[in-house]
């Protein structure tokens, strides 16, 4: 299941739904990404996420899809929150749930890495000598061909 | 044809969304952002470097080659930072 959204979300409660009723399920991975207050070597008051309408959710279930087609799992969970947070506030959740550990901690962690190269979404963070946009990194690159066939 | 800006791209165009009529020599994307550039100086400056620009035609990512339409949706914006 995939959702983007403005406003925050339950982390115990999403997991709760995720699995409610599932006792197939042995284990659950879940990633939380929160914003921080530092941005380089400079203060961070505020972060301002943007995203593509439509292109968004497209991505991030075909995202999701990939993980089921590469891994055993009975259930799936992307939220991704949108418009201005503040240093500590949640911006996602990624979570997988399988009969056995391996396949939701290697799903988990693919999740998250592509997303950050795939999904349409851009930060701009406010900073003490005014608003910048984030630049994409060389190191989520790395991470998501970590995932790219044959591995 | 209608193009979508986002990020600082949205920011250095000056528009989030433009509806152009598309010459009938530019059949690509490549074509596509070579036209653009000649549009105003504020396209110039954004599409200057295009190892940054990202392009989705209706919200795939495509490459350079890819073939556009009249009536494709086309978005522009920079490597993506979500996450």
């Amino acid at each position: 299941m995939i959702r983007v959204q403005r406003e925050d979300f339950d982390v115990g409660a999403e997991l709760e739904r995720l699995t409610a009723g599932d006792h197939r399920i042995g284990g659950v991975a879940s990633f939380i990404g929160l914003v921080r207050d530092m941005g380089g070597s400079d203060q961070i008051s505020a972060l301002t996420l943007e995203h593509y309408p439509g292109m968004t959710e497209r991505k991030l279930a075909e995202i999701e899809a990939e993980a089921h087609r590469r891994w055993p799992l009975d259930a799936a969970l992307v939220i991704h929150r949108y418009g201005r947070l503040e240093p500590g506030d949640r911006i996602v959740l990624v979570a997988a749930a399988s009969p056995h550990r391996e396949a939701a901690l290697a799903a988990c962690h693919f999740l998250i890495d592509w997303l950050k190269t795939e999904a349409p979404f851009w930060k701009s963070e406010e900073t003490p000598t005014g608003e910048r946009w984030v630049e994409a990194r060389a190191e989520d690159e790395a991470a998501r061909e970590r995932w790219t066939p044959p591995f | 044809m209608k193009l979508l800006y986002f990020s600082w791209l949205r920011a250095r165009v000056g528009c989030a969304e433009e509806e152009v009529a598309l010459p009938s020599q530019v059949r690509d994307v490549a074509g596509l952002l070579e036209w653009l550039r000649t549009r105003s100086d504020r396209h110039a400056e954004a599409l200057r470097n295009l190892g940054l620009v990202r392009v989705a035609v209706n919200q795939d990512y495509v490459g350079p080659a890819h073939p556009i339409r009249e009536d494709d949706e086309v978005a522009l914006f920079p490597p993506v930072t979500g996450g």
